[in-house]
């Protein structure tokens, strides 16, 4: 394995990465509000993502890094030409980051539910915006022998690609809900339940027919190669897994369908890394658009020792916060007593283990 | 006019970053220090304080994450020329910026925000520490990409492609104009931090004082707020000191490797040999090439510049001929009024913020602080001074660098997207600055009213497992 080719695979990884893991949280983000129903249940909701948002989101920064790092005219091209697409992400990006962390920090419901629109309008918009980006790597885009893009935003809005980005929300929406059945319990446990339940047919149809259609835009025969196979499979497991309400086993099938479903575009991809509508041979690939090779290898030795150990210290964060959250957890007590209910389950007396019930800072209400 | 608006945009929004960025570094740090004070020593005032520091950090590091994206995403839609010539050597620190800090700041910030009961109190104070380690790394190889535009080392031209190679990543990060500009960056930050720390005591010194808690009062020993106060003023007082000195040996490296900067920032137009340096001065700029000067010190400049009391600086003339000899025809004087004012700015502020520090140490030698009205007003306002520093400083060393944006390799004209129209940057020009706006003041306000809050109650004796609930939740 040459350098370069080993880059594209490092690429290829990193936007799968990003996928599998914001890929769940832009599902909560956009199902937070049905599956939460009250106030408490959202905030159970959106705090089964919180302490791991952040972390999925770099995915995406150190994705573009490296495109930078080891294809600069991939990166160059590609973020020139997607301008105004990227404007929009980047806003959506904006706003839903923000929302996490403010739309708890003003006791009014009107300031909430503004920054619960906002979350949802957010986490749909990111996940449709980069497909239809990848979408359009793929299909190809009027790109000339300088390597510059020479269309306009609609040129961008191509239909395989607008197919693509539906496919990816649609998948995050799946893979959002059966993350919400896995870490949550009571009612909202069955609410993500049905909600994945109703997502997965479509989900599944939408899916075969994206790999079926990868497969024809990569243009390379009649087969599918065994990473499409994979991905049709593994959503159909998913919906069958959902419906027989496994939900461990749920969960892990929408992240290897959404693995491999990204994976799959690489997979036609390579080794070009944007394709040129104009003429073939003005495509960029791995070799004329990559970095030298003394970059390369620096980049290798750097990545060859921390991306493992970041895989290591998120999951240990996925460890840390594998218990299940109700909304229960977060009622005010003061609430509680006055309907006579005493003290919620969970709150206060259950020692370190239990997730307490103050709600931060920002609330005035102690126990007792 | 696309250059213009393309150069506006990144000013903009990397000021805006680069609000956020130095309290996150500073409080991270500061925040790391409180928590090792409770953990050492148990006591439950430093563990309040940990948690209200801990929670305007976290207001803040939200806004600068996302305002750090748009950074990383506008050098290839603005900058797609500059992208494609060096990238093989930028693109290196930007990668490994994400690999080595972002990961480890983001990740260990969700476990120790989320994390206060479900991690042993060891393992948690790790985190923090983790979180500031990370801030610190990230803003080390930033700056490690940045010093390589001011100073590029650690490369060879392609013959075939003509364009630039790294062929020393140890070069890169051992550029003498990256060491300094690091330290530097850092110090600055600790001071920021510091200044927002101090700040918010003594808002709340100045409070309790007009309006006594009824159960602070009973409280033994100094408020709780004096003791954040203490902390912030001793590490204000060595980093402004510090930031100085590593400030002023900056810029003798910077006249070795972008002499016209710094003449810039003196408005040196002639050569001179001892140089005197300018208080204030009326007037000035690119036309006016004599302005009157108000107040000059004999030989500072020279000193400052070149670390001798005789020095010579070669003013802006002599080097432009000598560019345009070396260079081709074209005008490489960076915009001189921006210098001239800047340097000033950075100064001045820096000044000001040490003498203020200076007074705070000399209020709590003597146990006074809590009653000292004048410098607890003083000391809320300036929490603004850090931030002229810092945007000052800023705008010191990237205008300084005009035309270049790489210096001698790359102009600034040349390095925009070929592909990009004016429309287009028109339309994410307006929406960065209404987002940003928007953003600077929903963060204002929360950070504003959050700082006016209480610190939490100490938790009731007795209720142990209590103590240990969650600082913030969503």
């Amino acid at each position: 394995m040459t350098l370069v080719q080993f880059w594209f695979i490092v690429i290829a990884l990193l936007w799968t990465g990003f996928f599998v893991l914001e890929g769940f949280d832009f599902g909560v983000g956009m199902l937070h509000a049905g599956v939460g129903r009250d106030e408490a249940g959202r905030r159970a909701a959106v705090n089964t993502i919180g302490p791991l948002w952040d972390g999925n989101e770099v995915w995406l920064v150190v994705a573009a890094a490296a495109m930078f790092a080891a294809f600069p005219d991939w990166y160059a091209t590609m973020f020139s030409g997607f301008y105004l697409v990227l404007v929009i992400l980047l806003l959506a990006l904006i706003v839903r980051g923000v929302s996490f962390e403010y739309r708890g920090k003003s006791g009014s419901p009107r300031w909430r539910c503004s920054w619960d629109v906002l979350m949802m309008a957010g986490s749909l918009v990111a996940p449709l915006l980069i497909g239809v980006a990848l979408g359009d790597l793929l299909h190809g885009l009027p790109i000339d022998k300088a390597g510059e893009y020479t269309g306009n935003f609609v040129t961008l809005l191509q239909p395989y690609a607008l197919y693509t980005g539906v496919t990816l929300v649609v998948l995050c929406l799946l893979h959002g809900a059966t993350f919400l059945a896995l870490k949550t319990t009571g009612e909202m446990r069955d609410r993500a339940g049905r909600t994945a339940r109703r997502v997965a047919p479509p989900a599944a149809l939408l899916t075969a027919g994206f790999a079926i259609w990868t497969h024809v835009t990569g243009g390379k025969g009649v087969l599918p190669n065994p990473v499409e196979v994979l991905a049709i499979l593994a959503v159909l497991a998913a919906a069958w897994l959902v419906s027989a309400r496994r939900e461990g086993w749920a969960f892990a099938a929408t992240t290897f369908a959404m693995a491999t479903a990204i994976l799959s575009m690489f997979t036609e991809l390579y080794p070009r890394v944007m394709v040129s509508s104009t003429s073939p041979a003005y495509s960029l690939t791995i070799s004329n658009a990559a970095s030298g090779s003394y970059a390369l290898k620096v980049m290798t030795v750097v990545v060859v020792i921390f991306l493992p150990l970041v895989l290591l210290y998120q999951a240990w964060t996925y460890y840390v916060f594998r218990q299940r959250l109700s909304a229960g957890d977060f009622r005010p007590p003061a609430l509680l007593t006055r309907q006579g209910n005493g003290r919620p389950p969970g709150a206060g007396k259950t020692g370190p283990s239990g997730p307490a019930a103050r709600p931060g800072p920002a609330g005035p209400e102690g126990p007792g | 006019m696309t250059l213009d608006l393309a150069r506006w945009q990144f000013a903009l929004t990397s000021i805006n970053h680069f609000f956020f960025v130095p309290v996150t570094i500073g409080l991270a740090f500061l925040t790391a220090l409180l928590q090792s004070t409770w953990y050492r020593s148990k006591n439950p005032g430093y563990l309040r304080l940990t948690r209200f520091f801990g929670t305007l950090l976290v207001i803040n590091v939200a806004v600068g994450v996302v305002t750090g994206l748009v950074q990383e995403f506008e050098f290839g839609m603005n900058w797609s020329a500059y992208s494609r010539l060096v990238g093989d050597i930028f693109g290196a620190p930007l990668a490994m910026e994400g690999l080595a800090a972002f990961f480890l700041e983001s990740t260990f910030l969700g476990l120790w925000l989320f994390g206060w009961d479900r991690l042993s109190r060891r393992v948690h104070l790790l985190c923090i520490w983790l979180v500031a380690l990370g801030t610190v790394l990230s803003a080390a190889f930033i700056m490690a990409a940045n010093s390589w535009m001011q100073h590029p080392v650690g490369y060879v031209i392609n013959h075939k492609t003509g364009k630039p190679q790294l062929n020393d990543i140890w070069a890169v990060l051992t550029n003498p104009v990256f060491l300094w500009g690091y330290t530097h960056v850092l110090l600055a930050s600790l001071v920021t931090g510091a200044a927002v720390m101090l700040a918010v005591s003594a808002w709340q010194l100045r409070n309790q004082a007009r309006q006594p808690a009824p159960g602070g009062a009973s409280q033994p020993g100094p408020p709780l707020f004096a003791r954040s106060a203490q902390l912030s003023l001793v590490v204000l007082v060595p980093a402004i000191i510090l930031a100085m000195f590593v400030g002023s040996e900056l810029g003798v490296i910077e006249a070795r490797y972008q002499p016209m900067k710094i003449a810039a920032a003196e408005a040196q137009w002639a050569t001179c040999q001892p140089c005197s340096f300018s208080l204030i001065q009326i007037g000035g700029g690119n036309n006016d090439h004599t302005p009157t000067q108000i107040l000059a010190i004999p030989h500072l400049l020279s000193l400052l510049a070149t670390n001798s009391w005789n020095g010579k600086v070669v003013g802006l003339s002599p080097l432009q001929s000598q560019y345009q000899k070396q260079f081709g025809p074209g005008y490489y004087v960076p915009n001189v009024f921006i210098q001239y004012w800047s340097m000033r700015v950075m100064a001045y502020s820096a000044g000001l913020m040490f003498l203020l520090g200076l007074w705070g140490l000399w209020l709590i030698r003597r146990r006074s602080m809590a009653g000292s009205r004048w410098f607890l007003t003083l000391a809320v306002w300036a929490v603004t001074l850090p931030f002229l520093m810092n945007t000052a400083g800023w705008l010191l060393t990237e205008s300084g660098r005009q035309p270049w944006i790489v210096q001698g390799i790359m102009l600034t004209k040349n390095a925009v997207s070929p592909s990009v129209g004016l429309a287009s940057v028109i339309t994410s020009l307006t929406v960065f600055v209404a987002a940003y706006l928007t953003l600077a003041i929903v963060d204002l306000m929360l950070m504003i009213r959050y700082a006016r809050k209480e610190a939490e109650p100490d938790p009731a004796p007795g209720d142990g497992a209590d103590a240990l609930v969650t600082a913030v939740r969503y």
